[in-house]
């Protein structure tokens, strides 16, 4: 006789459920011709009316970048991308000259905008979140300007920054991040269209969440952002970034650079919430996103923490990493990344400890189902000036089903005797008896499986700001949901 | 309330309930008793649905329909709880949130609003005493780092918010003190009344010192053997399970 749950059946039909962000928005684009060539950069850049030092670096970017070849060590199977059937510029028509005022964007944008959760005029008047909105290529608009201002803080898209801040932009742009650090930040340094810019003034503790949305609308576009978070000494800055894309068939690429810049006692808190298109069940479509995020304590006692919660995008190529030069820096990472049907994620982070006495704490947590691969690969270097450093790892993996992969890759360097490197791993499976306990106190297995994940990830949403918090786990519970068998 | 006619059930091939029959009225009190590997434990896991057990054969009706037909959660939202011999731990889940979720579940069944938070509060705090935890018990993760006594009490403070129609508890007693025994007795007791009723899982008297039973039943490989009052449980502590069988 069968029964009438059977809880593998249910785990598996657990994890079909449909993307919510699906939708395309229908405007006229101001878009150049697929392709990358030297002209290709100067016409983007041309387009920004940049000045000359922005463009000769966009060049020496993209010249080191022709050199370069793909990089293949990731755990992650990747179809040949046509660089050269990529457009890299792509902007809302009404755009080209520039909104002046939100009353100025196009209706129908910000009606995506309101689809996707952050009605722009509202944000406003809620509870003090800064939105800098990224729409393909172009910042559309960044609300709160003013009580900004008043703190002295600067947030504005970084085509603006470039134009009326060059002498910030210019000493720190790739100074975290070189044009040649990678390929794909190689390929975002020539290209880069927009994205955001932060600088927090020396002593000033940010009145406000800072938040960029990022969206691909255009089809068989590469978006490209750029941001550059400084925060100067004794300051203070919590940013948070949120991403979505329509549901398409064939693949969009998605190749960010972040770079954030901590001096002496200042400290940024930097959290993503991903939620790209990550593909239909059969791997079909889906972003790729090859994101290059780094931070450098520079000061004394700084501190920079980067929180993310990942469940879109069809591959995830994700280091967010922490370069510990000032003595007593702290840098953390707290990760949540959940994959399901054939999406491929390899993502962790890099501690490099150069100063005396830093810390850094990495709290991992992968979750796997359907047919999906999930990696951890974490690098954590010791160098010989790192006296009495240290740090604590934890990797935690969670499968779910039995079609999917977790991976765990930790690499280890370490030149100072004094410093003390702890590294903890588990694997486990929602075991069938925490699911029946649940079911046998009248909960329903889909909203069991989400419990006992959301449980898994707890110290990690812990660390999101309140409301991102309820976003993250609410996020997870549509990303599991499906039928039930 | 609860009818069992000749049940049969396998768990990996192995059949351990070799036809059972067992009826329970609203408001009796049933116990169990039997050796160790005769199919006490098998029993509460059939009747709540654990989906590694295989029904082999008979029936079970429970409130008038076909209990074996119904998901485990189903069978929770009618009114059947099973308190655990060894509950699992939940972790990053706190007690409040799980509380809160099985007593909501049960009231979406019955076509009631969520209950509000206020008055879900005010009840954890009330059972909480009742079965003499201490608040903390509230935000900790559901049975993680719980000694046994206190996930025996932590069950008790589900049955106590659930209202259930028919407690099942495996080995309530198991590994209890004197102290935590009688918590046993007075949640029991305080909650006995005419529409509800409980099946009683245990080794020892003692317990039924605590809580008197209608029915006192013994269980050796996979069928009941014998019925009758309390005297049968005196008469086991006499002479064993092999002096009954005798």
């Amino acid at each position: 006789m069968s029964n009438p749950s059977d809880s593998t059946a249910t785990i598996d039909a657990l994890v079909r459920s449909e993307y919510q962000h699906g939708f395309v928005t229908d405007i006229e684009m101001d878009r150049i011709p697929p392709g990358l060539s030297e002209d290709v950069i100067r016409t983007i850049s041309a387009k920004k009316n940049e000045p000359e030092f922005m463009l000769e670096w966009r060049l020496k970017a993209y010249r080191k970048w022709r050199e370069m070849p793909l990089p293949n060590w990731a755990q992650l199977n990747i179809a040949p991308i046509d660089f050269e059937a990529i457009t890299y510029y792509a902007a809302p028509k009404s755009m080209a000259d520039g909104p002046k005022s939100l009353d100025e964007v196009d209706p129908e944008l910000l009606r995506t905008y309101e689809k996707l959760g952050i009605p722009l005029h509202e944000q406003q008047m809620l509870a003090g979140v800064a939105v800098d909105a990224v729409f393909d290529s172009v910042s559309v608009a960044t609300t709160f300007k003013k009580s900004l201002q008043e703190a002295g803080v600067i947030f504005c898209p970084i085509s603006e920054a470039i134009q009326e801040y060059p002498e910030l932009v210019q000493k720190y742009l790739g100074s975290v991040v070189p044009q040649g650090d990678n390929f794909y930040a190689a390929l975002n340094s020539a290209v880069f269209s927009d994205g955001s810019f932060v600088y927090i003034p020396e002593g000033v503790r940010c009145p406000l969440e800072l938040s960029t949305y990022f969206r691909i609308n255009a089809a068989n576009t590469g978006q490209f952002e750029r941001t550059l978070i400084i925060a100067d000494k004794r300051s203070h800055v919590s940013y948070l970034e949120g991403c979505t894309a329509p549901q398409r068939d064939e693949n969009q690429l998605h190749a960010a650079v972040v770079e954030l810049v901590a001096l002496d006692d200042a400290e940024i808190k930097y959290s993503t919430v991903q939620n790209w298109y990550p593909g239909d069940e059969e791997g079909r479509g889906g972003i790729y996103n090859f994101v290059t995020k780094r931070g450098a304590c520079l000061g004394a006692r700084s501190k920079i923490s980067w929180t993310q919660v990942e469940t879109g995008s069809a591959i995830t190529w994700k280091y967010p990493s922490v370069i510990l030069r000032g003595d007593h820096s702290i840098g953390e990472f707290y990760s949540v990344a959940l994959t399901k049907h054939r999406q491929q994620a390899d993502t962790g982070t890099k501690m490099i400890h150069l100063g005396a006495n830093t810390k850094s704490s990495i709290i991992s947590k992968g979750i796997s189902a359907g047919r999906s691969q999930n990696s951890y690969r974490g690098l954590v270097r010791m160098s010989p000036r790192a006296q009495n450093a240290r740090n604590f790892t934890q990797c935690d993996s969670l499968l779910i089903g039995h079609q999917c992969g977790a991976h765990t890759f930790p690499y280890i360097e370490s030149r100072q005797p004094s410093a003390v490197v702890e590294h903890e791993a588990s694997t486990s499976r929602i075991s069938e008896e925490q699911l029946f306990y649940l079911q046998s106190r009248g909960i329903d297995p889909e909203q069991a499986v989400a419990m006992i994940v959301n449980g898994f990830c707890k110290e990690v949403f812990d660390q999101l700001p309140m409301e991102f918090a309820v976003e993250a786990q609410k996020l997870l519970e549509i990303s599991l949901e499906g039928s039930v068998g | 309330m609860l009818n069992i006619e000749n049940l049969r059930a396998a768990i990996e091939g192995k059949e351990i309930l070799q036809g059972l029959d067992l009826h329970i009225r609203p408001g009796e009190v049933h116990a169990i008793m039997g050796p160790n590997g005769s199919g006490k434990s098998t029993l509460t896991r059939v009747l709540s649905g654990d989906p590694r057990y295989q029904v082999t054969g008979g029936g079970v009706d429970f409130l008038g329909a076909n209990l074996l037909e119904q998901a485990p959660e189903q069978r929770a939202r009618n009114g059947l709880f099973l308190s655990y011999q060894y509950p699992v731990a939940i972790p990053g889940v706190s007690n409040i949130q799980f509380l809160k979720a099985a007593v909501n579940a049960q009231r979406e069944a019955q076509n009631l609003p969520p209950m509000d938070a206020l008055q879900m509060l005010e009840r954890t705090r009330e059972g909480i005493k009742r079965v003499s935890l201490d608040e903390s018990f509230m935000q900790r993760p559901v049975n993680e780092g719980f000694s046994g006594g206190e996930k025996k009490r932590n069950e008790l403070l589900q049955m106590l918010l659930l209202e259930p129609r028919l407690c099942v508890l495996d080995e309530a007693d198991s590994g209890l003190d004197i102290d935590a025994l009688k918590v046993v007795g007075e949640v029991v007791n305080g909650m006995r009344e005419a529409n509800r009723s409980f099946l009683l899982i245990t080794h020892y008297r003692r317990l039924l010192d605590h809580i008197a039973p209608d029915h006192v039943h013994i269980l050796t490989a996979g069928k009941i053997i014998a019925s009758g009052g309390m005297e049968l449980a005196e008469q086991l502590e006499r002479s064993g399970y092999r002096g009954l069988a005798a």
